[in-house]
């Protein structure tokens, strides 16, 4: 069984973790200096050879992104720290924000000195207050302490980082739309290219990364190149904070080498909680990736695999359903969700979101019929690969999945409402009040 | 195939088609639809299949507007790509592969997706929305649609409609979201007022609360609207766009020269459009050009009229004819002409030729505003018969424009839109010699360089003498271009200061004058110094070339300068005296076409003229002050029912046919070959086109000029305490006699107020007022006070607006005003 690999998470029931003294204590700073000695150029080449990818969901090269920065160009640069974590199911970075926000801080230095940025942001999702006020309070700790600032230990390097909070659009997640949100307009997504490497954050060069993947930056210069390659696999090395959600004894994150596979992440989650006991289907990383069945759960989770196996790791945030859950239900809720969510810039999205709804509604109370079944797989068809961005991907992403593994289900929609076929009271946990 | 610039043998290049840049560029080969072609790097697809005759239904590319890639009607097929592309956000490269729907299942069914999810929620109430029968979703549904609705859901709704400004509704319902008009409203006029809100299928157009679509462009939103979502005040629900009658036209309004499309229902103009000219104004125009056209059908004079005993009588057009001949006879070589800015250039030109052969006089002049002799040698000398020139390809060109005393959203808004965007797309560096630092100052980037009303001529001689060594130093650039406003005709010096500016800058000049008719009278000779082509009357070979056009002998053309408009004024009500002291008078009648005494800089004084001058003949489309007193009237017709043309500021020509067909009326020209007939003198038939070929013969020309005047500016002097300078000029919307019957376009225009800097507000004891009292000798007008940026010891108010009607107390530019707070 592949052993959990606690790195960023290593010191998190260490109390005071989240303040300067608590992340010290734990070995926190001690990459900042090592890398500040570091040409910048050598960084982003560390980075690069450690193959390490963005954990935001797409999974493109961290170190690729970085050199797409054009360097002594005369302009200023900025780092943008992606912490609009909004994915349904996804509960890693947040996390990482509370117990650890020193670690996110010291990437953010280093990864901010590797592009030649001297200004930073944190987009943090507007409904974690308690995530802002901890990095927000750990930045003014580090500038206290002269780890953020004017000349960052007679470096000669300046960086100010802000902390900003989103206003609550799950789009703002999608990078150009949080580039747009932070400059005060409207979140929606931009027309690329120009890419932000080149065009972001004020019309100019730009990193948007994902709060993990920053993370990760102290240790991969603590510790090197080989030693971040020995985790995971070839493709997708490096360990990944899972979040493990849905029905499991024991939810929570779980560090682990790439590679893990479901059915040992849901061991150490205690199994699967309620129903008949078993795994009915799976996301391997939020709403937005298709979902698998208890025939994938020996499937690696890597990048490669699990899109070899129709998926995607997404956030790496494995959500899992037992036996008392209904496929139709569970995407009717994912795509009310995108509805509400779609930010209406693009036909395809707007439009295509509202009407899956209206016939997935319909299936809900048992009054979907045959020909809705192909409708819509052919309005998913017609949104996904055509909408503006992700956004509209994602949205198009649940409904064919379930109806690949789960047709029977939607067929049954057909004359019997979701909630007689899988009453919600089946899947209800009662805990006696004494016994907490 | 190569498109563009094609490599022919021999070198010899073809004139590049429109859209694409004009200078060489490099080629890339693409293929679209199995068809190779060779095309500017960069072009973008949507562009290229439009040159080549592929149409790819769109909503939301406007090739005037950026890229935003939204409405995804567009999606093609790019070889080697995954997925469907928007074609209007793809830049070509070489070797690429493009599919239209005409090729490829992919792009094909892409467009047949998203015009299904476009009509989803779109009403289908095509039967009573305005766009049906011009509609780009309802054409596009045709092409690209399947004919079926498999939507069986509820369309989301609206309380509708709700309105952006008080000429423009909205009906969200019908909004596909392609936001051409949040767009143009932030990219093209600058005025971000209109925005998406709310999100998803909610999405919606919207203005703030309290904060209506404020924009002088605001009906160009309608036009470019892909549906019906947009719809105006006026036009709404009043016609089927296959009822219309539609012709060319160019706008009356101003010296933009707008091409327009006037369309016509059962012979009255219900609506009209900006027409695309790209060398002028693109595919825009202002609110005045499109919505002020009600006056064509209100309150016209339909009948000559005849004072009978005192009293104006429907009279036949023998009759009027009669009368207005024997009257005019009887003072030939004493009578005025004054006409107006309502006229044409062939008009205008019928009237100069007019006064020359059948009235034996100089004394005509088309400016009916404040001028001065030093204006009329400035226009004989830089302007008048003047080939093309400044262009507005000039100005996005230039590395520098100065504007001196122009508010060109005011009085030339197409010249706003263009410097807009020079200064935005091409980096155009401009400059604002005035005394407001005006919202447009902004919009353009354009620095200010203050100068107090009045002071234009001693800040154009400093600029001159270095006193701005930039300006001056941007003025030297090739190319750089001065753009001077019509009202420093009423600052002495300012003119000549511009005039030698630009001589010895090497800067180019232009005269932007207000009117649309102006230039064209200018170039047909109606100055009491010019005749046609700015040939001068005190030139011999000049009279005798007009003669022989006019088929006349030279020594029978008038040899003297003629009076001004001034003159003629002063000359009339000095006759009294005159005829008292037993002396002949010197002005026994008038000629008056198209102009309105409230225009006038001192009406009082042209209504006790046109009260005392013996005969008076008025043609006229209106009943005015001067019909009133008018032993003659003889109907006129408005543009819309003629054919003519107007000279632009550029002095480029504006021919436009009749858009009303068969209309009763006569054009000026007609009305006046008649009455030459009726004089017996050999005139020639009148009509437009025999005008416009004696005119084309006589401008531009190359006929010697007078010299550019030479007046030095006035020492400034301080106003008293209590005074100060007045800077004003007309808004573009204000009390004009042409934007009658429109409400909802009037209730868009500016707010009346006043305008002076806290130091000045400070200085006048006003500096807590909300209201301000500016009173000349003649009255006095009480407005609302706005701290802004103006020069110091200048007050600004509009000229001729709803609660300020500073021209009617003898209120002029660079004048004094006594100002006091508070008042009612």
């Amino acid at each position: 069984m592949t052993p959990l690999t606690p790195v960023i998470t290593e010191h998190w029931d260490v109390p005071d973790l989240f303040t300067l003294e608590g992340y010290r204590r734990n070995g926190g700073y001690r990459a900042l200096p090592k890398a500040l000695a570091m040409d910048p150029d050598a960084i982003i080449g560390t980075v690069k050879d450690t193959g390490l990818r963005g954990r935001g969901g797409a999974g493109f090269p961290t170190g690729l992104k970085w050199s797409f920065v054009p360097q002594n160009d005369g302009k200023p640069h900025y780092l943008v720290v992606n912490a609009d974590e909004s994915e349904p199911g996804a509960c890693k970075d947040v996390p990482i924000m509370i117990a650890n926000p020193h670690a996110l801080i010291e990437g953010v230095i280093i990864s901010s000195y590797a592009i030649r940025a001297n200004h930073a942001f944190i987009y943090i999702r507007g409904e974690v207050p308690q995530a802002i006020r901890r990095v927000a309070t750990a930045v003014r700790e580090a500038e206290q302490a002269g780890l953020v600032g004017d000349n960052i230990q007679g470096s000669g390097f300046n960086l100010k980082i802000t902390v900003h909070s989103g206003a609550g659009a799950y789009i703002c997640g999608e990078e150009t739309a949080l580039l747009n949100s932070l400059e005060g307009l409207r979140g929606q997504p931009r027309l690329k290219p120009p890419f932000p490497a080149t065009h972001g954050l004020y019309a100019l060069p730009t990193v948007v990364n994902n709060v993990e993947t920053i993370t990760n930056v102290p240790w991969i210069i603590n510790n090197g190149v080989e030693w971040f390659r020995q985790f995971g696999t070839e493709k997708s090395p490096g360990f990944k904070v899972f979040a493990v959600s849905g029905h499991v004894n024991r939810p929570g994150i779980y560090e682990a080498p790439l590679g893990i596979t479901m059915r040992e992440l849901l061991e150490y989650a205690g199994g699967v909680r309620g129903g008949d006991g078993t795994v009915k289907f799976w996301l391997p990383g939020g709403s937005s990736v298709p979902m698998l069945t208890a025939d994938h759960l020996d499937t690696p989770l890597t990048y490669e695999a699990m899109v070899d196996a129709g998926s995607m790791l997404g956030t790496g945030t494995p959500m899992l359903f037992n036996s008392t859950i209904s496929v139709v239900k569970s995407v009717t809720r994912w795509l009310e969700f995108y509805k509400h969510e779609s930010c209406g810039k693009c036909t395809p999205c707007r439009e295509g979101t509202y009407w899956i709804t209206s016939v997935l509604d319909r299936f809900e109370h048992g009054a979907g019929t045959d020909p809705d079944l192909q409708l819509l797989e052919e309005v998913c068809g017609r949104i996904m690969g055509r909408s503006f961005c992700a956004l509209g991907d994602a949205a198009a992403t649940p409904y064919p999945a379930a109806v690949k593994y789960f047709r029977h289900e939607f067929q049954a929609a057909t004359h019997t409402p979701v909630d007689e076929s899988f009453p919600p009271a089946a899947g209800y946990v009662f805990t006696e009040v004494a016994a907490r | 195939m190569t498109l563009g610039h094609p490599e022919r043998p021999g070198g010899s290049a073809e004139p590049p088609l429109s859209g694409l840049p004009v200078q060489p560029v490099d080629l890339v080969t693409v293929t679209v639809d199995g068809i190779a072609v060779r095309v500017p790097k960069g072009t973008l697809v949507i562009r290229l299949a439009e040159l080549m005759g592929i149409e790819i239904p769109r909503f939301c590319d406007h090739p005037l507007l950026d890229p935003v890639a939204a409405c995804r009607m567009c999606l093609i097929e790019i070889e080697g790509q995954g997925k469907p592309q928007p074609a209007c956000a793809i830049a070509v490269t070489d070797g690429m592969v493009v599919k239209t729907q005409r090729t490829s299942d992919m792009a094909f069914d892409a467009q047949e997706g998203v015009m299904e999810f476009l009509l989803l929620n779109h009403p289908l109430d095509c039967p009573i929305c305005d766009k049906g029968g011009e509609c780009p979703l309802q054409n596009q549904a045709m092409t690209a649609g399947q004919g079926e609705a498999r939507f069986e859901g509820k369309k989301r709704t609206f309380p509708k409609p709700i309105s952006v400004n008080s000429e423009i509704l909205l009906d969200r319902e019908r909004c596909v979201s392609c936001a051409r008009c949040t767009r143009f409203a932030d990219q093209i006029a600058g005025d971000p007022m209109l925005e998406l809100m709310e999100r998803g299928a909610k999405q919606q157009v919207g203005v703030a609360p309290d904060a209506p679509f404020d924009s002088y462009y605001s009906g160009n939103t309608i036009q470019i609207c892909p549906v019906g979502a947009l719809t105006s005040s006026l036009y709404r629900f009043r016609s089927r766009p296959f009822d219309l009658i539609s012709t060319p036209t160019a706008c009356e309004h101003c010296a933009s020269g707008c091409a327009l499309r006037t369309d016509v229902r059962r012979g009255v103009v219900t609506r009209r459009l900006a027409w695309d000219d790209p060398a002028v104004n693109e595919e825009w125009n202002c609110d005045k050009g499109r919505f002020a056209f009600r006056y064509t059908a209100d309150g016209r004079i339909e009948t000559p009229l005849v004072r009978r005993d005192g009293e104006l009588r429907v009279a036949s057009w023998p009759e009027a004819l009669d009368a207005a001949a024997r009257g005019l006879a009887a003072s030939r070589g004493k009578v005025g002409v004054l006409t107006g800015g309502r006229l044409t250039r062939e008009d205008a030109y019928a009237y100069a030729k007019f006064a020359r052969v059948a009235l034996d006089t100089n004394d005509i002049d088309f400016r009916n505003r404040v001028a001065s002799d030093e204006e009329a040698q400035f226009l004989a000398s830089s302007v008048a018969g003047r080939p093309l020139g400044p262009t507005y390809d000039d100005l996005e060109r230039a590395p520098f424009v100065l504007l001196a005393a122009l508010e060109t959203e005011d009085e030339s808004p197409i010249i706003f839109l263009r410097l807009r965007k020079a200064a935005r797309d091409s980096g155009v560096r401009i400059a604002s010699l005035s005394a407001v630092n005006s919202r447009s100052l902004d919009k353009m980037h354009a620095t200010w360089l203050p100068c107090a009303a009045g002071g234009e001529a001693t800040a154009l001689r400093g600029i001159a003498d270095g006193q701005q060594g930039e300006v001056l130093d941007a003025l030297r650039q090739p190319g750089a271009v001065i753009l001077v406003g019509e009202r420093l005709a009423g600052v002495p010096g300012a003119l000549s200061a511009a005039a030698a500016l630009s001589a010895a800058t090497g800067a180019k000049l232009a005269w932007v004058p207000r009117r649309a008719g102006d230039r064209g009278a200018l170039d047909a000779g109606a100055l009491p110094t010019l005749l046609p082509g700015g040939r001068q009357v005190s030139d011999a070979g000049a009279r005798s070339d007009v003669a022989s056009v006019w088929g006349v002998a030279p020594d029978t053309l008038p040899a003297a300068a003629g009076r001004s408009t001034d003159e003629i004024i002063d000359a009339i009500l000095g006759d009294a005296a005159r005829v008292e002291g037993e002396e002949s008078r010197l002005v026994d009648a008038l000629l008056v076409a198209g102009i309105d005494a409230e225009d006038w800089p001192d009406a009082d004084a042209l209504r006790q003229a046109l009260d005392e001058v013996p005969f008076l003949v008025s043609v006229a489309t209106h009943h005015s002050d001067v019909t009133e007193r008018a032993d003659v009237v003889f109907p006129a017709a408005v543009v819309a029912e003629k054919a003519g043309g107007f000279t632009d500021w550029e002095g480029r020509v504006r021919s436009f046919g009749p858009a009303i067909r068969h209309a009763t009326t006569f054009a000026d020209g007609r009305v006046l070959a008649m009455v030459a007939d009726a004089m017996d003198i050999p005139f020639g038939s009148g009509d437009v086109a025999s005008l416009r070929a004696e005119l084309d013969r006589l401008t531009p020309s190359d006929a010697p000029r007078a010299s550019a005047p030479q007046i030095a500016a006035e020492p400034s002097v301080d106003p008293a305490s209590g005074y100060a300078r007045l800077a004003t000029w007309r808004l573009l919307l204000d009390r004009g006699r042409l934007q009658e019957g429109e409400p909802h376009l009037a209730a868009t225009a500016r707010p009346t107020e006043a305008q002076m800097s806290q130091a000045t507000a400070q200085a006048l004891g006003v500096a807590g007022a909300a209201r301000v009292t500016l009173a000349t000798e003649a009255g006095s007008v009480t407005v609302p006070l706005r701290i802004a940026d103006v020069a110091d010891g200048t007050v600004w108010a509009p000229l001729h607006s709803e609660g300020c009607a500073l021209l009617a107390i003898g209120g002029r530019h660079g004048g004094v005003v006594r100002v006091t707070g508070g008042g009612a």
